[in-house]
């Protein structure tokens, strides 16, 4: 069976990524509906931006983290100045970097449900009463929760697995920020270790395995359930 | 009344419209298609903002382009049934129902009731399904329940039956016709099908391009030149309106239309009610002598009110059958010569009875 330290590094990597979604999905929400439903000044550029962790060295994005977030960062500082929360080098600031870098999956996720939302139907919501955020609340949101669902299991997902952010803003530090990608990096580097790793590697490919088929089976069960 | 007076560009299309709908009553919004009746309904349900204009419902202004005021779509208490239905997929049918009833502002009278609805639309059966699981015309039916258990001011019907097969239009029909009935409810009817409209209406208001060319009641606008236009010369025909005197053997109902009494073939039609007719001008045959020894069953007296070209050879000719009723014949140009049919004389017009359909009007809305 597994080691303390492999169990520890196994339930560290769930509530990472976890937490990562939770981070995710209302500013994703909020950046997917302004990219669909809004047009403004700069909103190509605005879209390369929230596409950016796709396309950089995930330790380019654990170094921006860093700068920004760090102890002595503007924001970072700001933060342990007022609210004495340190992110750095903590296990909520893995859940951070690994939001971070899911954060384009969620967008775009998001985003393809809401360009498929028939606007007809907030406008058939609007003649029978119903405001601005009662619509979404009762007629969009329903209507994207595929997308939403299936975005946020994707991102859990790819969060379990997330490295190279993580490292560089979190370190690696046992029990705090050694996650599963983490600890098979250390086991790599240990004498004696490859047992450990190839076990580790394991566990990473069934949850990886495990994720996508959930996210296709939700989205499939709502597709049902909305008949279509 | 619903007084609309707006303009609204989109595009290189400018929608200009002018008219009023008298409330309560059945006013069909008639016109080809893209002839703007579609966005006209967006623009009164507030969907859609105009240009510049005026819209008024009863004391209530909806839209001023001068003052700037616009009352926003959902408060406008405006029901509307789209083509496509629009029923909500992630809700059940109940769901779908009351969703505009949970949403009526506290202390309004609820008049229509859901009950009320269920029987009117019989909509029973459909309770537990879904909407994937409607065929197109049980959609409308939803969706016209949706929008009256929002206790709308008036509800706009934006093409209901377009979408849906002649079979499927006649499921939908019948429950129009009853909600038009039962319930005080004012009516805006968009069609391109002058079959809905002599059904259901009894005021028209036509569009084309873009413009309200003609507004009036069915009978008049029956006869305007521009409805020619638009439903090609082997559409036109004098709508009549009148009142069932006598039923014969064999389902022929005896209407009294202004000073002639027609036989109408009509089924199930009762003693009492109103029935509107579209007499075809190709069907209406134009006599000099009181003819005898025809099959045709009948025969009324009229004058001549005006002869004018209609379209190649034929000339269309409007006869006055008394009380203000009148029909029109197409008749070839060389037939009005040979007749001398001037205005005043008095001729005999001929109609099969089988070329006559009724539509029963129980309530005599708006009129």
């Amino acid at each position: 069976m597994l080691s303390a330290a492999e169990l520890d590094a196994l339930s560290l990597s769930l509530s990472v990524a976890a937490r990562s979604v939770a981070i995710n999905l209302p500013f994703a929400a909020l950046v997917a509906w302004l990219l669909t439903r809004t047009r403004f000044a700069g909103r190509t550029l605005f879209d390369a931006f929230v596409h950016l962790p796709l396309v950089l060295p995930p330790v380019v994005v654990g170094y921006l983290l860093l700068v920004l977030f760090g102890i002595r960062g503007p924001l970072g500082g700001w933060l342990h100045e007022h609210f004495g929360i340190q992110l750095a080098f903590t296990s909520t600031g893995a859940a951070l970097a690994t939001a971070v870098m899911s954060f384009p999956l969620v967008v775009r996720s998001i985003r393809i449900s809401l360009d498929n939302v028939d606007r007809g139907l907030e406008d058939a919501a609007r003649t029978l009463g119903a405001g601005a955020f009662d619509r979404f609340f009762s007629i969009t949101l329903p209507l994207i929760a595929p997308g939403i669902l299936a975005g946020a299991v994707t991102a859990f997902a790819a969060g379990l697995g997330e490295f190279g952010a993580v490292i560089t803003f979190a370190a690696n530090i046992p029990g705090e920020t050694r996650t599963l990608p983490l600890a098979l990096y250390t086991a790599l580097q240990t004498p004696d270790g490859d047992a450990i790793a190839a076990r580790l590697a394991l566990i990473s490919f069934s949850l990886g395995l495990a994720g996508l088929l959930l996210s296709e089976l939700l989205a499939r069960r709502l597709r049902l359930v909305m008949g279509r | 009344m619903l007084r609309v007076q707006l303009r609204k560009r989109r595009g290189d299309f400018l929608l200009d419209a002018n008219f009023s709908a008298p409330t309560p009553g059945v006013t069909a919004l008639f016109g080809r298609s893209g002839c703007g009746k579609s966005t006209l309904i967006s623009l009164i349900a507030g969907l859609l903002a105009p240009d510049a204009g005026h819209i008024q419902l009863g004391d209530e202004v909806l839209f001023d382009g001068e003052q700037n005021f616009a009352v926003d779509a959902r408060h406008r208490r405006i029901g509307v049934v789209f083509q496509d239905a629009r029923l909500f997929p992630h809700l059940s049918l109940l769901g779908n129902l009351r969703y505009g009833a949970k949403r009526v502002p506290a202390g309004m009278p609820q008049r229509i009731g859901f009950d009320d609805v269920i029987s009117l639309l019989a909509l029973e059966p459909l309770l537990e399904r879904r909407p994937h699981q409607l065929s197109g015309g049980e959609r409308q039916r939803v969706a016209l329940g949706r929008a009256l258990l929002s206790q709308p001011r008036l509800l706009l019907l934006d093409e209901p039956l377009a979408a849906l097969d002649l079979a499927r239009r006649e499921e939908v029909l019948p429950y129009l016709e009853r909600l038009r009935d039962a319930l005080e409810i004012p009516l805006v009817y968009v069609s391109h099908q002058f079959d809905e409209v002599l059904r259901l209406a009894t005021r028209v208001v036509l569009l084309d391009a873009g413009r309200t060319v003609a507004d009036g009641d069915i009978a008049t606008v029956s006869r305007d030149p521009a409805l020619r236009a638009i439903v090609g010369p082997d559409a036109v025909g004098a709508v009549l309106s009148g009142s069932v005197e006598q039923i014969e053997a064999g389902g022929l109902a005896l209407l009294r239309v202004g000073d002639a009494a027609l036989n109408v073939e009509f089924h199930g039609a009762a003693v009492g009610q109103r029935i509107q007719i579209q007499v075809l001008a190709r069907d209406v045959i134009v006599a000099t002598e009181s003819p005898r020894g025809l099959s045709v069953r009948n025969v009324v007296v009229a004058r001549v009110v005006a002869v004018t070209p209609d379209v190649g050879h034929a000339v269309l000719v409007e006869l006055d059958i008394g009380r203000t009723a009148t029909l029109l014949a197409r008749i070839t140009w060389r037939a009005s010569q040979e007749l001398a049919l001037m205005p005043g004389k008095q001729v005999w017009a001929l109609i099969k009875s089988v070329s006559l359909r009724g539509h029963v009007f129980s309530t005599p809305a708006g009129c």
